[in-house]
């Protein structure tokens, strides 16, 4: 009646082993690690990279435990934290600007085990410390930076075919163009509606002229905003890679949020102010023909902007831009070689140095501004006078004051620009002291508990009660092993709902013991009531669990961040208790009792 | 066998019926009254606004600390002690929304210099516009719960069971709601996991004494309805408490030893599972007899075949 067949035991069994093994490197701990990625994501990190890695550290004569290529970072173990800021640096040096070497934690357990893939969770920010940032990008900005961009188009189509029009007005993310006859009006139409598929254009007579009113249509302002958004991500990634972030996360989240987390960083200041400049950076021509008085007083020339000069000084400047950061690939701090002025390297794309190619051959001798464009604030860095043409691409920009600014300006360029200004909506910073002691505690709390709980288990149903607190046991370490198999991130509500998890599973439990004893104080003899009590129990039991998956899976469905890592805890632990109780339970009691055909007492 | 509850005969749970729908109605009103005077304190996961936690070498001077960061102009700070007199909460409510995010920033570049060994322990900065996406989320789960749960009831038993099981959950929602609105504590968006959480488990209990309710149902034939359910509580009571104390005693740790960051989430699941056992036991099934339960409702009645009227 109370015997399993041999594969049942042999699959627990099995399942048993695996749990065990899949939830061991958990208890390893962590050793300091150095990690080194591509900056680029289109660059690998591969075999000839690791032997480079291996070769500086040798030149250098620092010992290391061991190198690992894992996804697309290599990473090498080392002793002590002493030796890890020296290998960094090292490394650093070696592989150059093209590298980001970081400062990693890695799972001290035995190769072996990472071999089968057995990995530790992964710790969420609350337990290891460091920042979250959720980010949003500004759509409407995005929309209007593309009007703008109309707005200039318009200005070099119109005049290219040569159709006389009046100013060319831009509001909000609709542009206006203005025009003296209906005539020309229809020939922009006509020209710009070929050129312009994505924009829907409204003609309108108004009592001073004619207008033609274009704004983007539906389906275009989405992939506008979306590639906003792409654009967004892109220049995060390469800006959290120059702050040297070990495991970086950059997601997109919705339709115009990103999260950025940074495990392990302490200068919060610092990642900040990298993350939230919005700066852009533009080339365009001077107006030299422009009035100074009228510029010092802030009065615009027709189709100029007037900016100030760093240093002192308002230039005024075309609203045309020759060149925006986008076109720039690579940018190095550096000095000028002949004043020794502080001063950035810039390299163009073939486009960008194309263009910037004409320009400066058309406009020797005149004046070219290079704006900085923060948080919608422009500011001439610089206004060199074109001496001859530059060709090649390769630009260089003086007037910065200090060598950390032209590094900060070189850091600016060459992570790019973004598409849209973003800011941070919501920020959760924990330092690593509280992320060890959260650790510590939520660690305590689930020991405390399953003790107590044993122990009380034990003393109410003697041998049963043992055979519960084992199966609790181990529907702990199943948990932990599937959370580790799915390489989920622990985070503190997801160690409550493992306590919690433990202190419902019990539950079960109590259920077959008190069912199995109610049956023996009915008369029911030893084994049938084991039989009865495992069998009664069971649609109680699966009732009951799944309520509380219901609760469990509208949390992860609806929660947001940590809530979420408590409700896989909280989903998954319904399924494992539900096997650990019931069959995990079974088994012992299966051993124990199931071969004894006449059993006159059983302990409970 | 040791045994904390051996109950010989049947208690007559039902016959206090009275009593006890009165004791929930009063606590029940008293939680709506505080919930409706009081309000929840929200925690910054939902109004948005800025809490920083940081740690100085020294006992706090915090009347310094209000002082200094006075003078950078932050609106409406609250400086409080934390824990330990080392451990200081700066709470800061959100007031347009330029800058926000650099408020951390600048409340460690104040205190910097009257505490050179200030360490950042924690900041948690939630926009206005996110904090109120996350309240109508959570405002969503618990309805999307509530209903899944009933109709999980009314598939698995009847439309009465999954009415009184669902009741009498809602009614220690609004309990654990109405306490935190008393006292003010400070509501999250863990606690409001943990209160889902309950939810989900305290049908559990009602689960557990419908299952005996019909079980009983279909064995028992001679009795009256009531002694049906008397009967079901009275044989599931002993396990329904001693997995409530199981539950407990890991909600107690947690309680004790989870640290603060834990600490109203174990206080949402304390009162939850304390009353989690009074409703199951002396709300919901009342109201299940209320509703007029009767045996016919499980015992399917042999379908008579309409005859044609000729």
């Amino acid at each position: 009646m109370n015997r399993f067949p041999l594969w049942k035991y042999v699959l627990i069994g099995i399942t048993l082993v695996i749990a065990f093994l899949y939830t061991l490197p958990n208890f390893f701990g962590e050793v300091p690690a150095v990690q080194v990625s591509p900056v680029r994501t289109t660059e690998k990190a591969d075999t000839a990279l690791l032997g480079r890695v291996e070769s500086a550290l040798k030149s250098a004569g620092l010992g290391y435990q061991g190198v690992e290529l894992a996804g697309n970072s290599i990473k090498v173990r080392v002793a002590s934290t002493d030796l890890q800021i020296k290998a960094k640096d090292t490394l650093q040096g070696a592989l150059g600007d093209g590298y980001t070497v970081a400062l990693n934690l890695v799972s001290a357990s035995p190769e072996w085990l990472s071999s089968i893939h057995a990995l530790p969770m992964y710790l969420g920010l609350d337990l290891r410390g460091g920042v979250h940032f959720l980010l949003e990008v500004d759509m409407k900005a995005a929309l209007e930076k593309a009007a703008i961009r109309y707005q200039n188009d318009f200005r070099t189509e119109l005049r290219g075919d040569k159709i006389r029009y009046g100013a060319i007005t831009r509001q909000g993310d609709a542009v206006t163009v203005h025009f003296a006859t209906r005539d020309q009006r229809d020939a922009a139409l006509n020209k710009l509606a070929n050129v312009f598929g994505d924009l829907a254009f409204t003609p309108e007579d108004q009592a001073d002229g004619f207008t033609l009113a274009a704004r983007l249509k539906p389906q275009a302002q989405t992939k506008v905003q979306e590639f906003a958004l792409q654009q967004n991500i892109t220049t995060l990634r390469n800006r959290v890679n120059e702050l040297g972030v070990a495991e970086p996360v950059i997601q997109q989240q919705g339709a115009s949020r990103v999260v950025v987390q940074l495990p392990g960083v302490q200068d919060t200041a610092k990642a900040k102010d990298i993350l939230g400049r919005t700066a852009t950076l533009e080339i365009r021509m001077v107006d030299e023909q422009a009035d100074p008085t009228a510029i010092q007083q802030g009065q615009a020339p027709f189709g100029d902007d007037i900016v100030p000069l760093r240093g002192g000084g308002k230039i005024a400047v075309k609203k045309d831009v020759v060149l925006t950061g986008d076109s720039i690939t690579d940018a190095a701090p550096g000095f000028e070689s002949t004043s020794g002025q502080a001063a950035v390297h810039v390299n163009l794309d073939g486009k960008g140095a194309r263009i910037f190619k004409d320009v400066t051959r058309e406009n020797v001798g005149k004046r070219m501004a290079i704006l900085l464009i923060e948080k919608n604030v422009a500011e001439a860095i610089t206004a060199p006078v074109i001496r001859e043409e530059i060709g090649g691409g390769r630009v260089q920009i003086t007037g910065m004051e200090t060598a950390q600014e032209a590094s900060d300006v070189a850091l600016l360029l060459r992570a790019g620009a973004l598409a849209a200004p973003m800011q941070i909506v919501e920020e959760r910073t924990v330092g690593p002291s509280m992320g060890a002691e959260n650790i510590r505690k939520g660690f305590h709390s689930n020991l405390w508990g399953f003790l107590a709980v044993t122990l009380f288990m034990v003393i109410y149903y003697r041998v049963f009660g043992l055979f519960s607190s084992i199966a609790l046991a181990i529907n702990g370490f199943l948990l932990i092993a599937l959370l580790s198999m799915l390489q989920a991130t622990l985070t503190l509500p997801g160690l409550a709902g493992i306590a919690l998890t433990l202190g419902m599973a019990i539950d079960a439990n109590v259920l077959i013991n008190e069912r199995i004893r109610e049956e023996l104080r009915n008369g029911a003899t030893p084994q049938a009531a084991i039989h009865a009590g495992y069998d009664r129990a069971w649609g109680t039991i699966l009732d009951s669990n799944l309520t509380t998956l219901i609760a469990g899976v509208a949390l992860f469905w609806l929660g947001s961040g940590p809530v979420r890592g408590f409700a896989v805890v909280l989903c998954l632990g319904i399924l494992t208790s539900m096997f650990s109780a019931v069959t995990v339970s079974r088994a012992m009691v299966n051993l124990t009792y199931g071969r004894k055909p006449r059993l006159a007492k059983v302990s409970i | 066998m040791l045994e904390f509850f051996p109950f010989k005969r049947t208690i007559p749970f039902m016959s206090w019926g009275k009593v006890t729908t009165m004791i929930s109605l009063v606590t029940f009103l008293f939680a709506v009254w505080a919930l409706w005077e009081k309000g929840l304190n929200l925690g910054v996961d939902f109004t948005g606004g800025t809490v920083m936690e940081v740690h100085t070498s020294q006992p706090a001077d915090l009347p310094a600390i209000r002082a200094a960061l006075e003078k950078t102009g932050l609106p409406e700070v609250s400086v409080q002690t934390f824990g330990t007199s080392r451990d200081v909460l700066i709470r800061l409510p959100n007031k347009g929304e330029a800058n926000a995010s650099e408020t951390s920033n600048r409340v460690m570049a104040a205190l910097t210099p009257g505490n050179p060994a200030i360490e950042l322990k924690r900041v948690d900065f939630v926009g206005p516009q996110v904090g109120k996406e996350l309240y109508d989320n959570g405002a969503l789960a618990l309805l999307v719960v509530a209903f899944g749960i009933m109709a999980y009831l009314a598939i698995r038993f009847e439309w009465r069971f999954a009415l009184a099981g669902m009741l009498a959950n809602l009614h220690d929602i609004v309990i654990i709601l109405g306490m935190f609105a008393f006292f003010q504590w400070e509501f999250t968006l863990t606690v409001l996991a943990g209160v889902l959480a309950i939810l989900g488990y305290s049908v559990n209990e009602s689960v557990v004494v419908f299952d005996r309710i019909r079980e009983n149902i279909r064995k028992m034939r001679g009795a009256t309805v009531p002694h049906i359910i008397d009967d079901a509580i009275t044989r599931t009571m002993s396990r329904t408490i001693i997995t409530h104390g199981s539950t407990q005693i890991m909600v107690l740790s947690m309680l004790f030893f989870g640290g603060e960051a834990l600490h109203n989430f174990a206080l949402a699941l304390t009162i939850g599972i304390l009353f989690g056992i009074y409703s199951s036991v002396l709300v919901a099934s009342p109201l299940l007899l209320m509703f007029g339960v009767k045996r016919e409702h499980f015992i399917k009645p042999v379908e008579k075949k309409q005859e044609a009227v000729v």
